[in-house]
């Protein structure tokens, strides 16, 4: 496949947007002024940035507790985002959610989710109204490999199967349930073998190769679209950070072994694509480095500026009316 | 009036629903060409077809994931459980997302799913097809819980809980299914929040739900030839509740007697107690009185079975008990 410009740049400016987002919300979180626990997406980038490029704003995502890659890259502005995480009622759900709890319906983003497994059945059942409806939208379940030896994967999965549901199971299969080692829980760790178990393709790929996931993820999202069911994709990927800020992420792995993954930075591995293929110069990738800074600074002070919620408001929205 | 079952009022209902909104859709299982275990869909899958009435595989976890998921995405999902017991394999989905999102979203995603399921005894349905678990979803902020007793409210309740835009659990009884009675003619909502006086009566109030209205009822007949008036309440939905109804009834009545087929501990029944306790204490001329389930799993054998049932018998006690004050 012949790669343009304009879809390596996204691409680009897509995975770095999430990296300098991600590292600002860890500057910040680490000088004690935001609450909560966070799990950050460092590493990962390729992914959500991957999977996401081929949705439309209409098209459902659900994520995980690691989710803020995800609801950057499905399009939900980066201030209200950044102010969600800090729990300001100028996040984009008002500060009620917080990191594990980001929603917008205007862009499809159907949650980052506290529950591990909870996006699989919650995404299908997303395709299911699709498909109710004949509206053509599509869902992207996102879940990590903890996820897939849970009772939520199987039904999801299963149920997604018999109805034929336009949604695409996307593992991100970064080999750690916070320190738990997946082969030590898992005896068939490759999981795109699964799909076989439910009669539905599985794809494995490398999960720091965004071209690799844009192009699996983009045909099943086709398939899924055009009325041919979902696929289950596992992108193998790592996570260089620990589990959760503040987790030194060692103990549990070697430093060989991250430093191993660490040379396989995804936007890393794509800039060198790009350089040694001549699809774009250095001082073009740079530009949206700088591009994303700047944007990236104006969420920070956009969240920073957001009021402390109004006590009243405590009970509003428990009911629907 | 014509008269119908209890069953059929359900059916009528969901019918009604959904040919009026094609957004609702029906999932459950056995619901499909099977029409049930209770014939709780009977005809439905013949006239919407399987894009609309979907039999689902053993997978309350999915069922109830998918609907939450649906629901947030703008169908209108029903999502039949059968016995209220298996549920449990659905927790996660109903208490941590369904009742959840609507809240931590900023009321931005609404989730306008029913969660149907019939609970209680009928004989010897045992520890896994019995329990009376309402009281746990009453608990969760941002469920509606629902609890028909009759026919009418059936029909008047699902067609309000189908057209709610929040979560709504509707709990039916198995015991009444089979059950006639009346049933207006044509389309009709009932709203959530209306208790019913289902006997008026000057000298204990007794509220009751579900299979314990009927047994409230029997109990009231015997006590008013004894000369005691009953005021029997059917609270019909637990949330939202009708405070205002039980509260204006003890003032009257100085005396309180509630009937729950669950257990006692932590239950409906506490919750009743304690606000009469907190708002009309002084009106009260003698101890509240409970008759509940003891406090065991549902026994297979029916001596034992019926030893921890609550019982008429044990509902013409309490009130006896309450005038002796």
């Amino acid at each position: 496949m012949a790669l343009s410009e304009s879809l390596v740049l996204g691409l680009y400016r897509s995975m770095v947007r999430i990296r300098l987002f991600e590292l600002k919300v860890q500057e910040v979180y680490r000088s004690g002024v935001m609450p909560g626990f966070i799990h950050l997406y460092v590493g990962e980038e390729a992914v959500a940035a991957g999977v996401c490029e081929s949705l439309s704003q209409y098209d459902y995502v659900t994520s995980t507790h690691r989710g803020h890659g995800h609801a950057i890259a499905k399009g939900i502005p980066m201030g209200p985002a950044f102010a969600e995480i800090w729990g300001k009622p100028n996040g984009c759900n008002g500060g009620r959610g917080g990191s594990m709890h980001i929603y917008d319906p205007a862009f499809g983003f159907l949650g980052t989710n506290g529950i591990v497994g909870a996006s699989v059945p919650l995404g299908a059942g997303a395709a299911l109204a699709a498909q109710v409806k004949g509206s053509k939208q599509v869902a992207v379940s996102f879940f990590g490999d903890g996820a897939v030896n849970n009772c939520a994967f199987h039904e999801g999965v299963n149920l997604a199967a018999i109805w034929n549901l336009p949604v695409v199971f996307v593992c991100e299969n970064n080999l750690y349930a916070t320190e738990t080692p997946f082969a030590k829980v898992t005896r068939n760790t490759d999981v795109a073998s699964r799909g076989a178990a439910y009669g539905i393709p599985g794809t494995s790929v490398d999960g720091n190769d965004v071209i690799a996931v844009y192009q699996a993820a983009g045909q099943a999202i086709d398939v899924a679209r055009s009325g041919g069911g979902p696929t289950l994709i596992e992108c193998r990927t790592y996570r260089p950070l620990g589990h959760f800020e503040g987790d030194p992420g060692i103990g549990y792995r070697t430093k060989e072994e991250i430093a191993e993954w660490k040379k396989r930075d995804p936007i890393n591995v794509l800039r060198e694509r790009i350089l040694a293929d001549r699809l774009a110069t250095a001082e073009i990738l740079d530009g949206i480095w700088s591009d994303v800074e700047v944007e990236v600074e104006a969420a920070y002070q956009y969240a920073k500026s957001g009021p402390d919620a109004d006590p009243s408001s405590v009970m509003d929205f428990v009911y629907s009316d | 009036m014509r008269e119908i079952k209890y069953v059929d009022a359900g059916v009528e209902a969901i019918q009604e629903e959904m040919r009026r909104d094609p957004s609702v859709i029906y999932m459950g299982q056995g619901i499909g060409p099977r029409e049930g275990n209770y014939k709780q869909s009977r005809g439905l899958w013949k006239e919407f077809g399987e894009h609309r009435v979907r039999d689902t595989p053993i997978s309350e976890l999915g069922q109830v994931g998918l609907g939450v998921g649906a629901a947030m995405a703008g169908a209108r999902p029903i999502v039949d459980i059968v016995f209220l017991d298996m549920i449990m394999e659905a927790m996660g989905q109903v208490v941590e997302q369904a009742a959840t999102i609507h809240y931590i979203s900023n009321g931005q995603i609404k989730v306008p799913i029913v969660i149907r399921a019939a609970m209680g005894t009928v004989r010897s349905t045992g520890p896994h097809h019995s329990r009376c678990f309402y009281s746990w979803f009453a608990h969760i902020p941002g469920l509606k819980v629902v609890l028909p007793a009759s026919p009418e409210d059936v029909k008047g309740f699902m067609k309000t809980a189908i057209r709610d835009d929040g979560p709504v659990m509707f709990i039916e009884h198995k015991f009444f299914y089979n059950k006639k009675g009346p049933v207006p003619e044509g389309e009709y909502t009932i709203p959530f929040g209306k208790a019913r006086v289902l006997r008026p009566g000057s000298d204990v109030t007794l509220v009751a739900m579900s299979l314990m209205v009927g047994k409230a009822i029997e109990a009231a007949e015997i006590l008013s030839k004894e000369g005691v008036e009953v005021e029997v309440i059917d609270p019909r939905t637990i949330v939202p509740l009708d405070r205002e109804t039980i509260l204006a009834s003890v003032k009257k009545t100085g005396r309180l007697v509630i009937a729950d087929e669950a257990q006692a501990f932590c239950g409906f029944s506490a919750e009743i107690a304690a606000i009469v306790s907190e708002q009309a204490l002084e009106f009260l001329n003698a101890p509240i009185q409970r008759v509940c389930a003891l406090h065991t799993p549902h026994p297979f054998n029916g001596v034992l079975e019926a030893a921890m049932l609550p019982s008429v018998a044990g509902v013409v006690e309490a009130v006896r008990k309450s005038i002796r004050g």
